[in-house]
């Protein structure tokens, strides 16, 4: 397996996108760290790259990868592997690689400048999009039939997750507003994978203005060691079972 | 060596495999041959695992291979159009392959990688080489793990003479030693000489599967080609492709 | 018996008009010597517990304690009962005051008094600590006041001041109480230098109290921030307002509050920093905002309310309303979230800057969208708004916000 992700590994350093995905993330957060004179204005605006930025790299870059790779997964498949080894090494690879440029590019910066439990929360939360998005994208690659379609379908569920979501919540909470949601709303926040890293962030950032009537009760869920938990399970779900799935349709699939 | 069981094979509305059964043993040379479509390359990606069969087993060395993919230790593949990694450079191909399959220089067989000359490419990067050297590499790794069987598919395709006849010469090597060997082929004649059995495929039926002495003294033709053709005349079926194939043998004895 | 009345003799007559108590486990009780003191009289009070019960001083006597002796309650009784004039209560720990839910028994209870001084006496344990009713220019400095932090009914104010005048209450150190400081017609008094923590409800709470100035105290974690109320001409400067959290927490609760001047007072990390409803006529001028829920909530309610060379960093929010009314200014203040530009390079942005955010009106309407803060959606339709205004206020807006900080 870890013969396998080596191979991996260093075709994707070869193609330099990796690297240059670290340097644009380290450039951002070097130039917002010293541009903004009051160094929690740039965690907020870091904290957008950590939830759209992220994310989508991920997703694009994974794709591209896996068709991109399409002729290693074949010679691969004629030797004596199984696909599922050849998968996960292949997940091993981009994940590693797409956490190395992460760490490199935002989290060094942050941990740096920010070295307090907001900082580390963005880290972690930033490499827990990271490996899900990655299996997100890993699943839609191995589904859509080309790099096209793949590339589409990884677009479409980007912004699903990072916006019509969240629309959807808003227009649910609304036409439901006579109702008590907020029990509710926790299950529909737990149900996106950047809901759950904005809230992770959020419950250090906004602990302020979260402490008020219902932001008590989403504080009191997701800030206690439950919900610590709790969302660190979701985000091991997140990651496993698309990449489950994917595994599933791989075997089954005639390359 | 392998067992073909009622083979099933369907892609969309194309039966690509249609109830396909056969056995071959080792000493063999089994050339594949059928028009385009006809099944040839699916079903030698069935038996190396590429593709899943509808129905059907496939057993090699009397085991089934949809369990462990050890037994494609046992095979050297050559594919139709070989594709490799574009940023692997060719010796870190042959180091990679050979650190995947972990075997012990000594059993390497270099044979071909001398002959070939490939090592004077060793640090050239797959995506510079040409159609040709490429085949020539794909050649290389068939027969670099010295497996008992080899499955070539349209091997001499893209080669220039001189390597056409120096991996001709390699086949017949191969098949001296009792390894079963399994071609696939548009084009017979260059492969009259080594073929003991000839399967002929046709819109994902096979037709027959026969040693080629049978053949020659059923139709009483000394040429596998006029052999071949012979039948099809009586059959009358797709003689569009007997046609084309008699033409450019015709070509080839008058230039 | 005979001994000590006569050992308490020998002392009240080799120091004329200083009593020693307890001095090396001689004397007689506190008891006895405060009834027989005359006005002008000192009681030195050594170390020692004394389980006198209530004791009562209405001659103005200097009550020090030296080596800070104490006076146990028990739990049953008041432990000083105050009146008169120019009493002083010095050096001494106080301790179990009783609880009844009839009466208001405190460690200190000051009645009809003026001039009185208490200072530097520790409280621990009661309900209430000092308790002031109908007195004048009188001082409470530099107590220390650990309540027992039971609940909100059972509790008293460790600075509880009723009817008072011309008061000066500096340097306490409150915790632990129903409400650390807590004002109830109390008129032209002083509230400065104290620290007011981790109290149930308020750390300061002001009743029908005018022209009063509080300065320099830090009020942090209280149960519900500070409370300001039917009052008039409070000035408020340099306080600090820190991590009072809570559904209904503020860093001060303004409610019918009529000009008033908040100057120079930080507000951190408070659910809301200033709450204002049916306010009027205040100045709110450079006061720093920092990391606050929402840094300031304007009811629609207020008036006239002049905000300006305020900071505003790393608020969740930074104003909300909950009307589309607003007859308040906004002039010259630093808001971080700004975005506009400077061409002429005077120091002021060239855009107006609308304070109050699309999402800010959606919380109020809906608090259960705040699972939504920070989401991209969400920053979406506040730039969606600032393009096109449709449900902000139109006309709360600061027309010349500060490109830098002000520097306060």
């Amino acid at each position: 397996m870890l013969k396998l992700t080596r191979y991996v590994l260093y075709d994707i350093i070869r193609s330099r996108v990796v690297l240059a995905y670290a340097v644009f993330l380290l450039l951002v957060s070097l130039s917002l760290f010293n541009l903004e004179d009051n160094p929690s204005k740039a965690i907020l605006s870091l904290l957008n790259i950590v939830l759209i930025v992220v994310p989508l790299i991920s997703m694009i870059f994974t794709t591209i990868h896996y068709y991109n790779s399409y002729e290693f997964i074949e010679l691969m498949l004629s030797q004596p592997l199984s696909r599922t080894r050849i998968l996960l090494s292949e997940y091993a690879g981009v994940a590693i690689s797409m956490i190395t440029a992460f760490l490199i590019g935002i989290g060094i910066p942050v941990l740096i400048y920010v070295p307090d439990a907001v900082g580390a929360t963005l880290v972690l939360t930033g490499c827990g999009l990271t490996l899900v998005f990655t299996s997100i994208a890993f699943l839609a690659s191995v589904k859509a039939r080309d790099k096209a379609r793949g590339i589409g379908s990884v677009l479409l569920l980007w912004f699903y997750f990072s916006l019509i979501y969240d629309g959807l919540v808003l227009l649910i909470l609304f036409s439901l507003s006579d109702y008590p949601m907020e029990k509710f709303t926790l299950l529909l926040a737990a149900l996106n994978p950047v809901d759950l890293g904005r809230i992770s962030i959020m419950l250090k950032l906004d602990v302020s203005a979260l402490m008020g009537y219902t932001g008590a009760l989403y504080k009191e869920f997701f800030g206690s060691n439950a919900g610590v938990l709790f969302t660190s399970a979701m985000m091991v779900l997140w990651t496993a079972v698309p990449l489950w799935t994917a595994l599933l349709v791989f075997r089954k699939k005639d390359l | 060596m392998i067992r073909v069981e009622s083979l099933r094979k369907k892609f969309k509305k194309l039966q690509a495999l249609d109830d396909i059964s056969a056995v071959f043993s080792s000493g063999q040379v089994i050339s594949l041959i059928g028009p385009n479509g006809s099944g040839k390359t699916t079903l030698i990606k069935t038996i190396l695992g590429m593709v899943r069969a509808d129905s059907g087993h496939i057993y090699v060395n009397a085991k089934p291979i949809d369990g462990d993919p050890g037994y494609r230790s046992k095979i050297g593949y050559m594919p139709q159009i070989g594709r490799y990694p574009d940023n692997m450079k060719v010796g870190h191909l042959f180091s990679m392959m050979k650190n995947i399959r972990t075997m012990p220089d000594a059993e390497l067989d270099t044979d071909l990688l001398v002959r070939f000359n490939l090592v004077s490419i060793f640090d050239k990067p797959m995506r510079t080489l040409s159609g040709g050297t490429r085949q020539k590499v794909s050649a290389a790794l068939a027969f670099y793990f010295n497996p008992d069987i080899l499955i070539l598919d349209e091997p001499t395709a893209g080669l220039d003479p001189l390597s056409s006849e120096i991996l001709k010469e390699k086949i017949l090597q191969e098949k001296k030693k009792n390894k079963l060997i399994l071609i696939t082929s548009h084009i017979l004649s260059d492969l009259d000489e080594l073929t003991t059995h000839i399967m002929y495929l046709q819109e994902g039926k096979m037709i027959f599967l026969k040693d080629i002495n049978t053949l020659r003294r059923e139709t009483g033709e000394d040429r596998l080609v006029k052999a071949i053709a012979g039948i099809m005349r009586t059959d009358k079926k797709n003689a569009l492709w007997i046609d084309e194939v008699l033409a450019m043998k015709a070509g080839k004895e008058h230039p | 018996m005979l001994l000590t009345i006569l050992n308490l003799c020998i002392v009240v007559m080799l120091s004329a008009n200083t009593i020693e108590v307890g001095k090396d486990r001689r004397g007689g009780t506190l008891r006895q010597a405060v009834s027989l003191a005359k006005s002008g009289d000192t009681i030195l009070l050594y170390p020692g517990v004394y389980n006198e019960g209530n004791i009562i001083i209405s001659r103005s006597l200097h009550l020090l304690g030296i080596g800070s002796p104490v006076l146990d309650g028990e739990l049953k009784n008041e432990l000083l009962t105050l009146s008169g004039h120019g009493i002083v209560v010095k050096g001494i720990t106080f301790r179990n005051a009783g609880y009844s839910s009839m009466n208001d028994f405190a460690a200190i209870k000051v009645i009809d008094a003026t001039g009185v001084r208490i200072e530097n006496n520790t409280i621990e344990n009661s309900s209430f600590a000092i308790h002031f009713a109908n007195s004048t220019l009188s001082v409470i400095r530099g107590n220390t006041i650990r309540g027992n932090n039971k609940s909100e009914h059972s509790s008293g104010n460790g600075i509880h001041l009723w009817k008072c005048s011309q008061m000066l209450v500096e340097n306490n150190s409150i915790e632990g109480h129903r409400d650390g400081i807590y004002f109830e017609f109390v008129t032209f008094s002083v509230i400065v230098q104290n620290r007011s923590e981790r109290n149930i409800r308020y750390g300061l709470h002001f009743m029908f109290s005018n022209d009063d100035h509080y300065e320099a105290n830090v009020f942090r974690n209280n149960g519900a921030g500070v409370a300001v109320m039917f009052s008039k001409k409070v000035t408020m400067v340099n306080n600090h307002f820190e991590e009072n959290w809570g559904a209904a927490a503020y860093g001060i609760l303004l409610k019918e509050i009529k000009e008033g001047t908040i100057i120079r007072n930080t507000f951190l990390k408070n659910t809301v920093g200033i709450f204002m409803e049916g306010s009027s006529r205040l100045l709110i001028e450079k006061n720093n905002f920092r990391n606050n829920g929402w840094a300031v909530k304007v009811q629609a309610s207020c008036d006239e309310n002049d905000f300006g060379f305020n900071n505003f960093f790393g608020n969740s929010f930074d104003i909300s309303t909950n009307g589309t009314m607003m007859l308040n200014r906004f002039y010259s203040n630093y808001w971080d979230r700004y975005e506009g530009y400077d061409l002429d390079r005077d120091g002021v942005g060239d855009v107006p800057f609308h304070p109050v955010s699309m999402y800010g009106m959606i919380i109020e309407n809906n608090p259960t969208t705040l699972i939504l803060l920070r989401s991209f959606m969400v920053s979406l339709l506040d730039k969606a708004e600032k393009a096109i205004p449709s449900l902000t206020p139109e006309n709360l807006i600061d027309d010349k916000p500060v490109i830098k900080p002000n520097r306060l």
